[in-house]
C-alpha cells in the first residue's frame, strides 16, 4: 500500500514532465511499438478482417515458420540480400574515400569564399527528394530526348535503352549515390579539419614540411578517429538500403529488378504490389533482426575506439 | 641547383598549381551537382515542337514559355497539390518541434524521475523497428489514417534522432543554474520551459525544424503509401503519379485513339519539367540562407551527453 502511495506521489510530483513526454511516447507506442508487435504477422498467414486490427490478428492463422522458409527458398532472398550489401558495400567505401579528398580539397583552398561557393553548389543535392532526382535522371537516361543518347548519336555511337538494360545500372546507381551524398558527408569531415589545432601546422611548417606531407602527417591521421566511426555507423546500416533511390531512380522498371531489387523495394512490392502480406512481412523482419545485430557489434566496436563517439 | 630559382615558399598555402587544380577538382563537381537541375530549367524552357524533333538540348532551337502558361492555365492540380504540401509542411513541422521539445527536454532534466526510461523507450526505437508491412497495417487498420491529412503528417512527427541531438543540446546550452533560478523564484516547470529554456535554445530548435521542414516538403513515399484520394497528393507525389500515368498509356498505346486523347489530357515534357522546376524552386531559393542550420546539425549529432 505504501509503494502504491509512493508511485503516485511520483508521479503527481513529475507530473508536468510527464505531460510533456506524453505526445511524444504515444507517437513512439503507435508508430514504433505496436509494429514491433505486429511483426507476429511474420509467422502467420494474414488475413485482412473488416473488424480491425486485433481481429486481423486474431483471426490468422498461424503457421510457424513457413513464411520464412518460401521466402529463402525463392532466389529472390539471395538477390536482395547480394543487393542491398553490395551497394551499400561501395556506397561506404567510394564515399569515403570522396568525401574526405572532398573535405581536405575545400579545407585547402586558397580563396576561402570561393570554397564556400563550391561547397553550397554540392549541398544542393542532398535538399531534393528522388522524386526530383529520378526526372534529373530521366532527362539524361531517356531512350529518345535524353543526352547521354544524344551525345552517343553524335559520336557515331549506337543509342542505348537505358531503362532496359541492368548492366549499366550498379555504375549509374552508384553515380547517383555519389552525385547525392558526398558533399553532404564531406561537410562532417571539412568540419573535423576545421577543428584540427592549427598550432600544429605551424610546427610542421617550421621543419619544412610541405602542404602535402602536412596533409599525409596531420590531417589524415587526426581524421581516422571520426573515420572509423562514420564507417562502423554506416555499417550497422549496411542492412537498409535507401528506397527512393532503388525506387525512384530506375523509374520501378521491371527488366532492372535483377540489379535494382533491395530489400526495402522487395518489402514495398510485396505490400503494395503482390500482395504477399506474410512474406514481406518476414523479408521486413529478417532486415530488422540482422541490422539490429549489425548496429550492436559496430556500436560495441565503436565504443572500443572511441567511449565518447559510440551510439550509446 | 635551384639557387636562382629560389623563392620564399609559404608553407601555409599550396602552390598555384595545385592550388589551381585543387579548385578545379571541387568547381568541376560542385557544377556537377548543379547542372541536372540547370538542365530541367532550359527544356522547361524549350520550344515543345523543338524538343519533340530534337530531344533535350543545352541549346535548343527554340525558346518558349508555353509550358508555364500551360501549367498555370491548367494550374489546378499544381496548385492544390502546393497547398497540400505548404499545409502539411506547416502543420508537420509544428506538430514535430512542439513533441520533439518536449520529450527532449523532459529527458534532459536531471530531477525527473523516469528520465532513463523515457530516453530508453526512445532510443530503442533507433535500433529496431516492426518495418513497413506492420507500420503500414497499425496506420491503415488500427489508426484508419488512409486517406487523411494525417498520415501525411504523424509518420513523420517523431524521430529518436532529432530527441537525442536536441536533449544534448539542452543540456549543454541551458545550465542547470538558471532552471534552479527560475524553481527559487517560484516558476513551475512548464513556465521555466517556456521563459527560460526555450529562448535559449532557439538555434537547436531552428536546426531540427529546418530538418523538418525538409523532410515534409520533399515527402512522396507517405502518399505513396497512404494516399488515394486525388485532393490529397502532395507535390512531389504528384509528379511521381504523372509519370507514372504516362508510361501507362505508352505502354498501352497502340490499341485505340481513346489512350492517344488520354496521353493529350497529360502535361507534355515541357511542363512537367516546368513543375519540376516550381516544385524545386523554394528549395533551391532557400537553402543557401539555411545551410548553416544544416552543417550544425549534422556536426552536432556527433556529440553526445
Amino acid at each position: 500500500m505504501k509503494m502504491v502511495g509512493g508511485f503516485f506521489r511520483d508521479i503527481i510530483k513529475n507530473k508536468v514532465l510527464l505531460l510533456m513526454v506524453l505526445p511524444g511516447a504515444l507517437w513512439f507506442l503507435f508508430f514504433s511499438y505496436m509494429p514491433m508487435f505486429g511483426t507476429i504477422i511474420a509467422f502467420k498467414q494474414y488475413r485482412f478482417s473488416r473488424d480491425g486490427f486485433w481481429a486481423s490478428i486474431v483471426n490468422s492463422k498461424w503457421v510457424g515458420l513457413d513464411n520464412f522458409k518460401f521466402l529463402f527458398s525463392t532466389n529472390d532472398a539471395y538477390i536482395i540480400t547480394r543487393n542491398t550489401l553490395l551497394y551499400n558495400v561501395a556506397f561506404i567505401i567510394i564515399g569515403l574515400i570522396l568525401s574526405v579528398l572532398m573535405a581536405v580539397v575545400l579545407s585547402e583552398i586558397a580563396n576561402k569564399r570561393l570554397a564556400k561557393v563550391y561547397q553550397t553548389g554540392m549541398f544542393l543535392p542532398y535538399f531534393l527528394s528522388w522524386v526530383i532526382v529520378g526526372y534529373f535522371a530521366f532527362s539524361f537516361l531517356s531512350s529518345e530526348r535524353g543526352l547521354l543518347n544524344q551525345v552517343f548519336k553524335s559520336l557515331g555511337w549506337e543509342s542505348m535503352q537505358w531503362y532496359n538494360d541492368p548492366k549499366v545500372w550498379p555504375y549509374i546507381l552508384i553515380l547517383v549515390y555519389l552525385w547525392k551524398a558526398v558533399g553532404y558527408n564531406s561537410v562532417v569531415y571539412l568540419a573535423a579539419i576545421m577543428g584540427i589545432d592549427k598550432s600544429l601546422y605551424e610546427a610542421a611548417m617550421i621543419d619544412g614540411a610541405s602542404k602535402f606531407q602536412q596533409i599525409r602527417n596531420i590531417t589524415i591521421p587526426l581524421l581516422t578517429p571520426i573515420i572509423t566511426i562514420m564507417t562502423l555507423l554506416a555499417v550497422g546500416k549496411i542492412f537498409y538500403a535507401d528506397f527512393g533511390l532503388f525506387y525512384q531512380v530506375p523509374r520501378d522498371s521491371g527488366t532492372l529488378y535483377s540489379v535494382t531489387n533491395v530489400i526495402d523495394t522487395y518489402v514495398y512490392r510485396g505490400l503494395k504490389t503482390t500482395g504477399e502480406i506474410g512474406m514481406s512481412t518476414a523479408a521486413g523482419l529478417y532486415q530488422s533482426v540482422v541490422g539490429f545485430v549489425l548496429v550492436m557489434t559496430s556500436n560495441y566496436i565503436v565504443r572500443k575506439f572511441d567511449k565518447d563517439s559510440a551510439l550509446f | 641547383m635551384s639557387a636562382r630559382t629560389y623563392k620564399v615558399r609559404d608553407f601555409h598555402r599550396l602552390s598555384t598549381p595545385w592550388n589551381v587544380i585543387f579548385n578545379l577538382f571541387a568547381g568541376i563537381f560542385a557544377f556537377l551537382c548543379v547542372f541536372p537541375f540547370l538542365f530541367v530549367v532550359i527544356i522547361s524552357f524549350t520550344d515543345e515542337n523543338a524538343l519533340a524533333r530534337d530531344g533535350y538540348k543545352l541549346i535548343p532551337a527554340g525558346w518558349s514559355l508555353e509550358a508555364y502558361r500551360y501549367v498555370f492555365q491548367t494550374g489546378d492540380t499544381l496548385l492544390r497539390s502546393y497547398g497540400v504540401t505548404i499545409f502539411v509542411t506547416v502543420v508537420g513541422t509544428i506538430v514535430s518541434l512542439l513533441f520533439i521539445s518536449f520529450y527532449a527536454y523532459a529527458i534532459s532534466r536531471k530531477s525527473f524521475k523516469y528520465r532513463n526510461f523515457f530516453a530508453f523507450f526512445a532510443f530503442f526505437t533507433m535500433l529496431f523497428n516492426g518495418g513497413l508491412v506492420p507500420t503500414y497495417i497499425i496506420v491503415t487498420q488500427m489508426l484508419s489514417l488512409k486517406d487523411s491529412v494525417w498520415a501525411l503528417i504523424l509518420p513523420l512527427a517523431v524521430n529518436a534522432f532529432y530527441i537525442m541531438i536536441l536533449r544534448t543540446f539542452y543540456s549543454t546550452s541551458v545550465p542547470d543554474a538558471i532552471i534552479e533560478s527560475g524553481k527559487i523564484d517560484g516558476a513551475g516547470e512548464f513556465r521555466i520551459f517556456l521563459k527560460l529554456v526555450l529562448p535559449l535554445s532557439l538555434p537547436g530548435l531552428a536546426t531540427i525544424g529546418l530538418f523538418s521542414t525538409l523532410g515534409y516538403w520533399n515527402d512522396w513515399f507517405n502518399a505513396l503509401l497512404y494516399i488515394d484520394n486525388p485532393n490529397l497528393v502532395p507535390l512531389q507525389s504528384m509528379l511521381m503519379r504523372i509519370e507514372t500515368s504516362m508510361q501507362f498509356i505508352l505502354q498501352n498505346s497502340q490499341n485505340s485513339s481513346l489512350s492517344l486523347e488520354a496521353l493529350r489530357s497529360l502535361p507534355q515534357d515541357t511542363s512537367r519539367m516546368a513543375m519540376v522546376v516550381l516544385a524545386t524552386g523554394p528549395i533551391i531559393f532557400a537553402y543557401p540562407f539555411f545551410q548553416r542550420y544544416f552543417i550544425q546539425g549534422l556536426t552536432v549529432g556527433a556529440v553526445k551527453e
